[in-house]
């Protein structure tokens, strides 16, 4: 029973950081009908970001939660602006070409923020400063880490933050006009290029909190990092159904949780192949996710 | 064209490929080859395979697949397999009735012939379900079976696992390798022109319209993409059993079906010169950057990226476009133009 505890609340923690991640991708494919392939590497940038933050605070010396959060909001911050530049400058001019060419141009940016990652920051991993220092309480026989435990708080406060900004303001009602119809609520006076905007900038400062966050717990960050967890977080939105911000928060905590039991196992070398083989069951049975709607296919 | 005629050009190509076998794997008097250079073209050869193949589904149907190196890796590791483990036996039970160099000669289309099997079963088996999902549905999926077949292998000690697939026998030459590159061109360009290919453009184009017009598109589908699969296991099948190139689960991910993909959209998506154009250009492009990569680690990829992102932008059918390459090229032009011999249309 211990056991089981245990694994729930690793799932929880790292199901969390799929939630996050899944969210972008999630909210950008309701607006666009896009699958932002380089969201992963944005969630990879945060980590940087709040690496080359928290050294120029020296918070490796002296850890402080205040630092924390300023390391956090800044790695936020700056990622939003990456989002906003890569759907300025590589997603707009596509815009009105094919579906494919979208797609196509994502996977570019992707593997230019990976590969761009390996030049300016080199191949090698680094080691992220201890903001805070590691604690380990127990409750019974169930450890749990401040590190996780932070990872689940914050996770839910964001989500939280998110579903305020899209059910009880003006730009979250904007974007779920531009995700129901673009064209629609172009006409009807929004400024859908804002609205887009909007969305990356979003998308991006949630993964890049999860990635200073997963940085802390597992202090070791490379240009690639973003490669797996994108895809596995991509796995989870697809799975709670692409397009729903509870869905994406739904398939995260899912893979999350499969994964730390998977790994437990005796089969925990096909932990990787898990997520998608569960995907295409999800795929084949309900195609449009868990808590995705069908709309009929017009002519 | 008429039979005779077939039979002329095919035993031409035969004759051809066979002397510029020789040439590449042996010399000409104290013309040599270097090692080197013979391997990028061996490499070229087996990249126009593999994307002249995802061209049939990618360009040709217009489904998006992103597991293309699944299917190089199903096909490669099953003929890989078959040479390494019952090669001797292979040769020796042909060898007994046809003679020792046939028997030995024929253990290479042989492991081919069971690579494309299996990647054909593998693309049946993923094809069936997932073709019923549209667009990007279509390549997470086919992403995800790529990587569960990369995961899987992994997985078997028999096929080396993590380390690759390493105590194989190079027997895949110059002459298999751009044979079967002939044949993938044939059979995708002969798809293209017939009533199949004229499905399958129609399904591209609009696949409700295609439905609606009659056409059985998940039969059309499912047919193109368990071709393309085994004409990409071919080229695994290839690439597995050429000198000093192990397969490799890490070689086999999703970033190899981007590279292919890379290839087709350079050179056009659905043309059939363009793939050919790009596969020889992404081989040759690293080994020209070589030096530049050795002092930046990483730029040869960003120079990659930088050109796929500003292709998207600018020139978003590629560099070919659907135009073919074809004998009226080099023709005088007269007006009104002959319609096409390839049926690649606008190829003026």
């Amino acid at each position: 029973m211990e056991l089981f505890f245990q694994q729930v609340i690793n799932g929880l923690s790292l199901g969390a950081i799929y939630a996050l991640i899944a969210l972008g991708y999630t909210m950008v494919y309701g607006v666009l009908r896009l699958i932002n392939f380089a969201h992963g590497d944005v969630y990879m940038l945060g980590a940087f970001a709040g690496y080359f933050i928290a050294n120029a605070m020296n918070l490796d010396a002296n850890p402080s939660i205040l630092g924390a959060i300023v390391v956090t909001m800044g790695s936020m911050a700056i990622c939003a602006a990456i989002g906003v530049i890569i759907e300025r400058l590589a997603y707009r001019p596509v815009r009105q070409h094919s579906r494919l060419t979208s797609l196509i141009t994502a996977i570019g940016v992707s593997l230019l923020l990976e590969y761009g990652g390996q030049v300016v920051f080199t191949a090698n991993p680094r080691f992220f400063p201890q903001m805070i220092r590691s604690e380990t309480y127990a409750i019974g026989k169930v450890q749990i880490t401040n590190q996780s435990l932070l990872i689940i708080v914050v996770s839910i406060i964001l989500m939280f933050g998110l579903e305020f900004i899209v059910h009880r303001t003006k730009i979250g009602k904007a974007m779920r006009a531009t995700s129901h119809n673009l064209s629609v609520a172009k006409l009807m006076g929004i400024n859908t290029n804002f609205v887009i905007a909007f969305t990356f900038a979003l998308g991006s400062a949630l993964a890049a909190a999860a990635g200073v966050m997963v940085a802390l717990a597992i202090p070791k960050i490379d240009p690639l990092m973003g490669l797996m967890t994108g895809l596995k977080a991509f796995v989870a939105a697809v799975l709670g159904g692409i397009g729903s911000i509870p869905g994406a928060m739904l398939g995260g905590m899912i893979i999350g949780l499969m994964e730390t039991w998977i790994g437990a196992t005796s089969y925990s070398t096909y932990r990787d192949a898990v997520a998608f083989g569960v995907l295409i069951l999800v795929l084949l049975i309900r195609p449009s996710g868990i808590m995705g709607s069908t709309a009929a296919e017009k002519v | 064209m008429s039979t005779t005629r077939k039979v002329l050009y095919f035993v031409v190509t035969i004759g051809v490929l066979l002397l510029l076998n020789q040439v590449f794997e042996h010399g000409v008097g104290d013309f040599q080859i270097r090692g080197y250079e013979a391997r990028i073209v061996s490499l070229i050869g087996i990249a126009i395979t593999l994307a002249v193949s995802l061209n049939l589904i990618n360009g040709l149907a217009g489904q998006f697949s992103l597991g293309h190196a699944g299917f190089m890796a199903v096909g490669g590791y099953s003929a890989t397999y078959v040479t390494v483990y019952h090669g001797q036996q292979i040769a020796g039970l042909i060898g007994s009735s046809l003679g020792e160099v046939a028997g030995a000669a024929l253990v290479m289309p042989i492991s081919l012939a069971v690579g494309a099997i299996a990647a054909a079963v593998a693309g049946l088996a993923v094809g069936v379900p997932s073709l019923r999902l549209k667009g990007d549905y279509l390549a997470i999926v086919t992403l995800g079976f790529g990587e569960i077949i990369r995961v899987i292998i992994l997985n078997i000690p028999a096929v080396g696992g993590a380390t690759g697939f390493t105590n194989t026998t190079p027997i895949a030459n110059f002459f298999w390798i751009f044979a079967m590159a002939i044949l993938t061109i044939v059979i995708v360009a002969n798809i293209r022109s017939s009533t199949f290919g004229r499905a399958l453009s129609a399904i591209r184009e609009d696949e409700i319209a295609a439905e609606a017009m009659g056409i059985n598109t998940t039969r059309y589908k499912v047919l193109a993409f368990v071709i393309s699969a085994a004409l990409a296991g071919v080229a695994g099948g290839l690439s597995g059993q050429l000198f000093a190139n192990p397969l490799n689960p890490q070689n086999l991910n999703f970033v190899k079906s981007i590279e292919v993909i890379v290839m087709i959209v350079l050179g056009g998506i659905g043309s059939i010169t363009g793939a050919v154009f790009g596969a020889a250009t992404i081989t040759i492009l690293p080994e020209a950057l070589r030096d530049v990569d050795r002092q930046f680690p990483g730029l040869r990829m960003v120079i990659y990226s930088l050109l796929l992102i500003l292709l998207m932008i600018f020139r978003p059918q590629g560099l070919l476009g659907r135009k073919e390459f074809s004998v009226n090229w080099f023709r005088r032009r007269k007006a009104p133009l002959a319609p096409a011999s390839t049926g690649g249309g606008a190829d003026v």
